[in-house]
């Protein structure tokens, strides 16, 4: 597999891939819910509202959607809440990876907190560099794989919108 | 949350602005667009292309009725949610005479069961015409997994479904007698509560389907094309027992209904616009009684139990967990 291949992920789907590899593998197979939750609702509302003046969401190469990138090539994320895990995080390291290997160097990735008017700086760093290495390889071979990983309940289940699929 | 609307009255459906306004002599009524779930139409009304582009782009099922309350058709919006991948599963499985029948086998399984759920639960005092009724579908039920093939299948499923109508006057005291299911037209009010009872029923189903991957006219019991929507035919035979059959027995054993809500004509039978308003109201209520899910560890309606037989459908289609129906545990 070459790197091009694997490099073939959207962030959403590196986001899954941290939160659940079941999710993950619904999404990637066009198996997803209708979303009629007040808390996507509400994301995105303050997605539209921020940054009102500047450009937002760009796509770059079909792959990846960045909230707005300025001149000094900043990816701006606008979060809800305030924990940042994971998933957020590896998120944005994904973008600043990606746009790395199209040879755009020194991107950093910022975070908004509007609730909080908090923002949050993020860098790519060595080690994390290795692990999207990885990730993109297991995303790769989830998408190609038949059947999803196998049910186990967790605590987030009971939040995660496939609940209802997974669990019936 | 969004439920159903229905509209008795004749008149005209319009869009204006983030609603729906109905409008007749009497006045006008609007209703939000987020509120419909699904729109019921029985009286004669008019509508444009605006109004019906307004309904796809909210993803809404429109479910019109002729003047004998008959239903006709399902304006269907669009999929919108949409998977090639869950596609391709769902013909294979229907391809697959092996897989067809398996799905199909369970299908009627299921629907038996809760079949005999009904006849045990009105059978307090053991009436011995029921009790009869009861053994010889448990002897047919036991045929299910040896049918060889589609046909045989529906043979069975046959025999259990006329078992069963002839134990309804019984459950019902004799009041709505009935001697034989006539669907095309129903001749007498049992067959015509009936025959109401599942357009209802298939509508329901339909709904529910659009709102997941499952491609509704891909169906294993049910020949694809025999309706158009031919796999809302194939889920409905679950719930019949549960939603319909339930609804049924309780508008004539409380009294709810009775001759006057209905019209002859000639050699066939209707409900009156009375008689419907009456049925539908116990019909809703019912999709929204709530129960435990055991497994979900949360309370569910009649009517999302329906979408979460499509989930499993889903599920079994894709080969991620085998489909078992949905028996009634309570
Ligand atoms: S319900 Fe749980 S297992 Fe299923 S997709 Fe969501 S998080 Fe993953």
């Amino acid at each position: 597999m070459s790197l091009s291949d694997a490099m073939h992920a959207t962030g959403v789907e590196v986001n899954y891939y941290f939160i659940c590899k079941r999710k993950l593998w619904y999404f990637t197979h066009g198996i997803t819910m209708e979303h009629n939750s007040t808390r996507v609702e509400i994301g995105k509302e303050v997605h539209k509202n921020s940054f009102k003046r500047k450009n937002k969401e760009i796509m770059i190469d079909n792959q990846i959607c960045l909230d707005f990138i300025d001149k000094e090539l900043i990816i701006n994320e606008t979060k809800l809440t305030k924990a940042m895990n994971d998933a957020t995080r590896y998120q944005i390291l994904y973008y600043i990876y990606y746009l790395e290997n199209k040879g755009i160097k020194q991107v950093k990735g910022i975070v908004h907190y509007p609730k909080s008017k908090k923002r949050e700086i993020i860098e790519l760093d060595g080690e994390e560099r290795q692990v999207l290495d990885k990730v993109l390889k297991f995303i790769y071979a989830i998408k190609k794989s038949n059947s999803p990983p196998s049910l186990e309940k967790k605590r987030k289940c009971k939040k995660c919108s496939y609940y209802e699929l997974c669990f019936s | 949350m969004k439920r159903n609307y229905y509209i008795f009255s004749n008149g005209r459906i319009k869009r204006k602005d983030n609603t729906i306004c109905l409008e007749n002599e009497k006045g006008k009524k609007y209703i939000p667009i987020n509120d419909i779930e699904a729109l019921y139409i029985f009286g004669e009304v008019d509508f444009n292309s605006k109004v019906l582009n307004f309904f796809g782009q909210n993803n809404i099922t429109v479910h019109i009725f002729n003047y004998y309350g008959f239903y006709t058709s399902s304006i269907y919006p669009r999929e919108h949610l949409l998977s090639g991948y869950s596609l391709v599963n769902q013909v294979k499985k229907y391809l697959d005479p092996v897989e067809r029948i398996k799905l199909a086998r369970e299908t009627i399984n299921t629907a038996s069961y809760n079949i005999l759920k009904n006849l045990k639960y009105y059978n307090p005092r053991r009436n011995e015409k029921l009790e009869d009724i009861i053994l010889k579908i448990e002897k047919e039920r036991k045929k299910i997994p040896y049918t060889n093939g589609i046909q045989d299948l529906m043979g069975t499923e046959g025999r259990i479904r006329d078992l069963y109508y002839s134990g309804f006057s019984i459950i019902t005291m004799g009041k709505f007698k009935m001697k034989k299911r006539v669907k095309r037209p129903p001749d007498n009010p049992m067959n015509t509560l009936i025959s109401f009872g599942n357009s209802l029923m298939y509508t329901t189903v339909l709904s529910e389907i659009y709102r997941t991957q499952l491609n509704p006219t891909i169906s294993y019991l049910h020949e694809p094309g025999e309706r158009r929507f031919s796999l809302s035919l194939d889920i409905s035979e679950v719930f019949k027992p549960i939603i319909t059959d339930r609804t049924i027995f309780k508008l004539i054993n409380e009294g709810m209904i009775d001759q006057n809500h209905f019209t002859k004509e000639l050699n066939f039978c209707h409900l009156n616009e009375k008689g419907r308003k009456v049925f539908m109201q116990q019909y809703e209520d019912k999709l929204n009684t709530v129960i435990k899910h055991k497994e979900l560890e949360r309370q569910v309606s009649y009517r999302r139990l329906i979408r979460l037989e499509c989930y499993k459908l889903i599920k079994h289609i894709n080969d991620i967990e085998n489909y078992e129906g949905l028996k009634m545990w309570w």
